[in-house]
């Protein structure tokens, strides 16, 4: 029979033991609906996600309602919105009670004296022309002020098909002002022309990510095993789709057979009742989902299909690293 | 102490529930090692032993605590904590 011990050589087992008992327990929060930002193709407005339930506006709610949720056994709050950063005093009940992490578009500077080690990731969607097009504006030139050189901070950089051929010039920025990048693809939620992903730019993309890892190692936060799974949306020969995807929220989930998915997980509204599908847009066609930690955690929740080789299982311990990094169980 | 034959007999079965929850193959219940990690060795993950959990309570009629997965190393472990529960369960009824 394959165990991990016979599969890995000792470096890679230790690698693994590292990982193997981490038991990370996510779920996501709108901590709020208001941005200040109007992204083309952010999800969370055109799908109207922001109208879904009005805001909790007492910060004593905010308080009980996260110390329920570390009872439930979460350790991992992401936080995202809207904009969190509006809001610091919500913020402040997650940080104070679990591992948080705060996504956000860096145009407000989280202060570091009332936020000491709270991860935070800020979105990226290309280089100046492109954000100006689908943001309104160079939001790294701000962003990049403020958290340069943050050692808490990384960019998560979304790429669309108009950047093939142009990341090198963003990863370099961003290495410029100290900082890790994570990439992920537009899924392009509102159809913007030329913005959706045709299934040669994806092969292209997936080489140029390579390339990007690969000329840059400490500034990068990547795998290759991801690449190939987000730009084929295919992992060990199976497609992603609804009946695979692991971040649906879990009391929502009637699906059957029930998929490896994510335990407890469950992405909730701002009024802090309501709950959403999943980890992102509920209008969102699953069969061009492009989202970076659902196809993360799809692999992650299907750890003994990878015992088939030792290369399979590689691929996978490396994905599972990368999640772990991200969010600070392993360091960087 | 050695085992009881109660003790070897339940860790059997475990065993068995394990090779037909998560399929796995080349391997029996008898020569399945009570005492291989199963995360470090089989790969199990939480979702796996809620799987063989499930089972587990239906079988032998006691609640496994999602809390206690990580004292659940083992077959050996995981049949002591099934009797340990049963027992329990016996001194409360008595
Ligand atoms: S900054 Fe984020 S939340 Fe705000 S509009 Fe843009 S994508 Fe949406
Ligand atoms: S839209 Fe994406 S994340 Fe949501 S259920 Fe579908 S595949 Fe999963």
């Amino acid at each position: 029979m394959q165990t991990v011990s016979t599969l890995l050589d000792k470096d890679w087992y230790e690698r693994y033991k590292a990982i193997s008992r981490l038991n990370i327990r996510s779920s996501i929060y709108d901590v709020t609906n208001r941005c200040n930002l109007r992204c083309k193709g952010c999800f969370f407005f055109s799908s109207d996600e922001h109208k879904a339930a009005p805001e909790e506006e007492d910060s004593g709610k905010w308080e009980e309602f996260v110390e329920r949720e570390r009872q439930r056994g979460v350790n991992l709050a992401i936080l995202i919105g809207g904009e969190p950063t509006l809001y610091l005093d919500r913020v402040e009940a997650f940080y104070k009670r679990l591992p948080t992490y705060c996504a956000t578009n860096g145009l407000i500077r989280i202060p570091r004296d009332r936020f000491p080690g709270l991860m935070v990731g800020i979105s990226v969607w290309g280089d100046e022309e492109d954000e100006k097009l689908l943001r309104g504006r160079d939001v790294f030139a701000v962003s990049s002020r403020n958290y340069a050189g943050d050692p808490d901070t990384y960019y998560l950089y979304t790429i669309t098909p108009r950047q093939l051929g142009r990341t090198e010039r963003v990863i370099r920025k961003i290495a410029d002002v100290g900082l890790k990048v994570h990439m992920q693809l537009l899924s392009n939620d509102e159809g913007v022309n030329g913005f959706s992903w045709t299934p040669s730019q994806l092969a292209e993309i997936r080489v140029e990510m390579d390339a990007m890892l690969d000329r840059y190692p400490r500034t990068v936060i990547s795998c290759r095993y991801y690449h190939e799974v987000i730009t084929t949306g295919r992992m060990l020969g199976r497609p992603f789709s609804w009946s695979e995807c692991p971040s649906v929220t879990e009391p929502l989930d009637n699906r059957a057979p029930r998929p490896k998915r994510l335990i407890r997980f469950i992405r909730w509204a701002a009024d802090l009742k309501t709950m959403h599908r999943c980890c992102t847009s509920a209008t969102r066609d699953c069969t061009t989902c492009k989202d970076g930690a659902a196809h993360m955690s799809w692999v992650m929740v299907n750890k003994r299909a990878h015992m088939r080789s030792a290369r399979d299982l590689q691929n996978w311990i490396e994905i599972y690293e990368m999640f772990a990094k991200l969010y600070r169980f392993i360091p960087w | 102490m050695p085992e009881s034959k109660e003790i070897r007999e339940r860790m059997i079965r475990i065993a068995e529930i394990i090779i037909e929850e998560l399929k796995l193959e080349d391997i029996t219940p008898k020569s399945f090692d009570p005492d291989m990690d199963l995360v470090d060795e089989l790969g199990v993950d939480s979702m796996d032993l809620a799987t063989v959990a499930l089972v587990l309570q239906d079988e032998y009629g006691v609640f496994i605590d999602e809390d206690d997965y990580p004292k659940l190393k083992t077959v050996r472990l995981i049949a002591e904590y099934v009797q340990s529960r049963l027992q329990g369960r016996k001194d409360r009824d008595s």
